[in-house]
């Protein structure tokens, strides 16, 4: 049981309730996704549904994606994903919407964050920093590193690097509203990655 | 920004805000929920700021209340506040009037703004 959609970030804003209070809400673009394929437990080992985001140009698609797409009878698509298990009965080149969820839902959402490029422990892991005054020379940097018994820096250990870019879920974030014409999906709070950045929605595992 | 987004929030906009600035005494009605019941409560004073954009923008007012000073910070397209009135325009030379929290009595008074007369 895992229903999802491929969609995209569309960027912020945020909603007035009824009674006065503004939420802040992350707008995105979800579907119309195309099922591309059917695996099942008897040919594949598994059952899920592979789905397409987004139409692509057709002299942008290789041969063999040309065959795969030409067997479900969709148009070729930009991005592909599978969900497992998926809860409704459906077959490959029927459409899925946005009303596959609905108001008050509670859905997780997986997305790639924005790279921070190489960065220090202050940002990494929250790390504190040491006085910016008083003759401390000891601005930004890690500490100490380990003992002097133990000869080595212990695997794990939490070192300046690079930070973000990585696949990151954000669980349990509430659908304020879902728009069917424009294929919209609000959610409350924010959401991994960048604007037009591919996001995967769904069903919360912990609801 | 996008146009869904833009739609989304010109949705929610109100199109009867008056145009209203920093050094303007305003009086707002401001709904509250009492005990189930819905009514009004005015709060009258001076608009010290106004920021932000779109369906985010805000603005802070100020009065003396009972001899302390009181702020209180709106988002312009509240549906809480059921009237914005412009009770006197000032005349103010910045856009952040936040002097004022330092003055008191005659010297946290506003020129009145004179419109220029029609011909």
């Amino acid at each position: 049981m895992a229903k999802g959609l491929i969609g995209k970030k569309l960027g912020m804003t945020q909603i007035f309730q009824e009674n006065g209070t503004a939420i802040p809400v992350t707008v995105l673009k979800a579907g119309p996704n195309v099922v591309v394929q059917k695996k099942t437990r008897e040919k594949d080992g598994y059952d899920a549904l592979q789905l397409g985001f987004e139409d692509k140009k057709e002299h942008r698609t290789n041969k063999p994606e040309k065959g795969h797409f030409k067997r479900a009878g969709v148009s070729p698509k930009k991005h592909l994903a599978e969900f497992r298990d998926f809860p409704e009965d459906l077959n490959e080149g029927d459409e899925i919407t946005v009303d596959l969820f609905a108001e008050g839902e509670k859905v997780d959402i997986t997305g790639i964050s924005k790279g921070k490029g190489f960065a220090g422990t202050v940002k990494r892991y929250n790390f504190g920093r040491g006085p910016m005054s008083h003759g401390s020379h000891n601005h930004r940097a890690p500490g100490s590193i380990g003992g002097v018994d133990a000869a080595r820096v212990f695997k794990g250990q939490k070192l300046p690097g690079r930070m973000g870019n990585e696949r990151v879920t954000i669980q349990n974030l509430e659908v304020i509203r879902v728009d069917k014409e424009k294929h919209t999906i609000l959610v409350k709070g924010s959401v991994p990655g960048p604007i037009n950045g591919i996001v995967y929605i769904k069903e919360a595992v912990k609801a | 920004m996008n146009d869904i987004i833009k739609d989304i929030e010109k949705s929610q906009m109100k199109d009867n805000i008056p145009d209203f600035r920093p050094g303007d005494t305003v009086r707002l009605m401001v709904k509250i929920i009492e005990g189930g019941k819905e009514r009004l409560q005015a709060f009258e004073g001076v608009v010290i700021k106004r920021q932000g954009s779109g369906i985010r923008e805000t603005f802070t007012v100020r009065k003396i209340s009972h001899g302390v000073g009181v702020e209180r910070t709106f988002p312009v397209h509240s549906p809480k506040l059921a009237e914005i009135k412009i009770i006197r325009r000032g005349d103010v030379n910045r856009a952040r009037l936040y002097y004022l929290r330092q003055r008191r009595g005659k010297a946290a008074r506003i020129k009145e703004k004179r419109e220029s007369r029609e011909i």
